[in-house]
């Protein structure tokens, strides 16, 4: 287990050092040069030398990308070509409302996808199951953009139940929170079935029933602690998907978070503020999956020991 | 003694790939939800040739004088800011989408099993540095790459298409790189080998037959999603730009005037929903019709 997890750390080393790679080089891989295209068509010589030396464009590559991590280790991203301000500070002050947001969906899309799920798998082949796969299936083919509008025209617009948009009181929540956690329901949902009927299909969950195991004790302590291996990947995984959909909540809600800052970033050309932000987020979701796999490993290892 | 001779029918024997494509014919036609989403990519396909044609108005025909009207009879989905008939738009925008989706996965199986394949035969170095870099790719999580790949080429259909297929490779590079590593160990392998076969052409006649089945299988899922990131990219103001009829787009427009006229956002959404779904259900049934645990 030590061991593993050990080599499990390392491996990721490699995988951290191209990230930075690919991040530092998307401002030089721009066709053209860099300063000019942050600059503007319009910019004089002197503009774009200023912008080339602020940047630090006139020293080598790899003296670039050197330079680039040491100040990345000190937490220094650059500054923000649009606001002037540090991309550092800039990230941080969005960064928890993005996290936040991803939580709240992700605590949603766990719960309605695990109950989902095991309804789905208990009365399989039932209309139950096959009118929650059909809903799991809508909510996997649909646009969270377009459900958030959605949810905001009936909801917030025509209802007036909730607030339209913005952040911070635990009504404004709500939409935002159900349009970014629905696709995740969904999948954890078809997840948890397969998985829970590959379990329940197994010869010791049929040793349990001829022992006469209550059902119910069948299901939730034999056949879910089984099942819910694969489930805790699919779980990892969405944090992912869930971090990155924000950049589509956000935009919809108006959220001042980390996604609508890399969206006004890129349309802007800020390139500093872009690298720093997918950055962050890349390195963010490395090390979540880092947790998952040891996290699996441990519930693998102990069903093994047992 | 005379010599009897029997005549025994000489018949060709079957070929091996033939009989499994009508194997899994036949699984797919039991599979109803499969065959719905086929049936219903077909349609769309067939709508995205011939609607364009049929619809009463073009794409950008504009009315000002009915702008952001709701469904009427003469405008089934309404019309939006500028008085364009959302239906004929949306109708107009099924080929954009249908595009996106095969195209971008289309690049995307190419490029992912190249690498997967090389990664996969080959082994040794090659294995370790393709891998490694896939690795680096799936570390961008989803959009997330597909934003990065715009911020460097820029905002449009074109490019939302080679983001989304960039996004796209590692998943089919990992699964052919499986598939082939499972292929390569099978005893057959060695036989043509020995029997004097190049790698190109075990490559070409044994390998790419084998992994064939997983690639299609993720294909279809993948246009799902490819549909849905490069809407959610345009929807941005990060993909097709106005006045093209893409539907990601046409939801954008939609937000500007959701408090007086849902509908424009209501609409284009719908189709998105639709399509994706088709592919999904497809792809669903594909799985379990190719799925080699579910043989019988």
């Amino acid at each position: 287990m030590f061991v593993f997890t050990v080599r499990r750390i390392l491996q990721t080393i490699p995988v951290l050092i191209g990230v930075t790679i690919l991040v530092f080089l998307m401002m030089h891989l721009v066709p053209g040069d860099p300063a000019q295209v942050i600059a503007g068509e319009a910019a004089s010589e002197q503009t774009i030398q200023q912008i080339r030396e602020r940047l630090g464009l006139n020293d080598p590559l790899p003296m670039q990308y050197f330079n680039f991590i040491i100040n990345a280790l000190q937490g220094d991203l650059g500054t923000s070509i649009r606001s002037g301000q540090e991309v550092t500070s800039e990230v941080a002050s969005r960064f928890w409302v993005t996290l936040e947001l991803s939580f709240y969906s992700m605590i949603l899309s766990v719960f309605i996808g695990l109950i989902a799920g095991i309804i789905s798998a208990v009365r399989h082949y039932t209309w139950v199951d096959a009118v929650m796969m059909i809903i799991a299936l809508f909510g996997l083919s649909m646009p969270n953009f377009w459900l958030g509008l959605m949810l905001m025209q009936y909801f917030a617009i025509d209802l007036e139940i909730f607030p339209v948009s913005g952040w911070g009181s635990p009504e404004q929540l709500v939409l935002p929170v159900i349009a970014l956690g629905t696709a995740g329901a969904a999948i954890i949902a078809r997840m948890t079935r397969s998985s829970m009927l590959e379990v329940i299909g197994q010869d010791y969950i049929r040793t349990a029933r001829a022992k006469g195991v209550k059902e119910r004790i069948v299901i939730y302590k034999h056949a879910l602690k089984n099942a819910m291996i694969p489930v805790v990947t699919v779980i990892g995984l969405e944090f992912g998907t869930l971090l990155t959909g924000a950049v589509l909540t956000e935009t919809v809600f108006s959220i001042n978070g980390l996604g609508r800052f890399i969206v006004e970033s890129i349309q802007a050309r800020d390139f500093p503020a872009v690298q720093g932000s997918v950055l962050v987020v890349a390195v963010v979701f490395i090390l979540v999956n880092l947790l998952v796999d040891i996290s699996y490993r441990f519930l693998n290892k102990r069903i093994d020991l047992n | 003694m005379p010599e009897t001779t029997v005549n025994y029918p000489v018949t060709k024997p079957s070929n091996p790939h033939i009989e499994n494509v009508k194997n899994i014919l036949k699984r797919l036609k039991k599979n109803k939800a499969a065959m719905l989403g086929g049936f219903l990519i077909l349609f769309f396909i067939l709508v995205s040739i011939i609607g364009p044609h049929l619809v009463p108005f073009s794409a950008g025909e504009q009315n000002l004088v009915n702008k952001l009207e709701g469904p009427s009879a003469e405008h089934w989905f309404g019309t939006d800011h500028l008085g364009r008939d959302i239906f004929s738009r949306v109708i107009h925008g099924m080929s954009i989408t249908l595009y996106i989706g095969f195209f971008s996965v289309f690049i995307a199986a190419v490029a992912g099993v190249v690498i997967g394949i090389v990664s996969g035969y080959f082994g040794g170095k090659i294995d370790t540095v393709l891998m490694r870099c896939m690795d680096v790719l799936l570390a961008f999580p989803g959009i997330l790459l597909a934003l990065g790949v715009v911020t460097i080429l820029g905002p449009s259909l074109n490019n939302v298409i080679l983001a989304v297929g960039v996004f796209s490779v590692p998943a089919f590079a990992r699964i052919v790189r499986g598939s082939t590593l499972a292929v390569k160990e099978l005893e057959y392998i060695d036989a043509v080998r020995a029997l004097g076969a190049s790698d190109f052409r075990i490559i070409f006649r044994h390998v790419l037959p084998n992994v064939f089945s997983p690639i299609i299988v993720q294909a279809t899922l993948r246009i799902a999603t490819a549909i849905l990131t490069a809407a959610g990219l345009s929807f941005l103001g990060l993909g097709a730009q106005p006045p093209m009829p893409e539907w990601g787009a046409m939801l954008s427009d939609g937000r500007n005037y959701i408090f007086d006229a849902g509908h424009v956002a209501f609409f284009p959404g719908i189709a998105i929903v639709v399509v994706v779904l088709a592919f999904n259900i497809f792809g669903d049934g594909l799985r379990d019709a190719l799925d080699p645990k579910m043989k019988s």
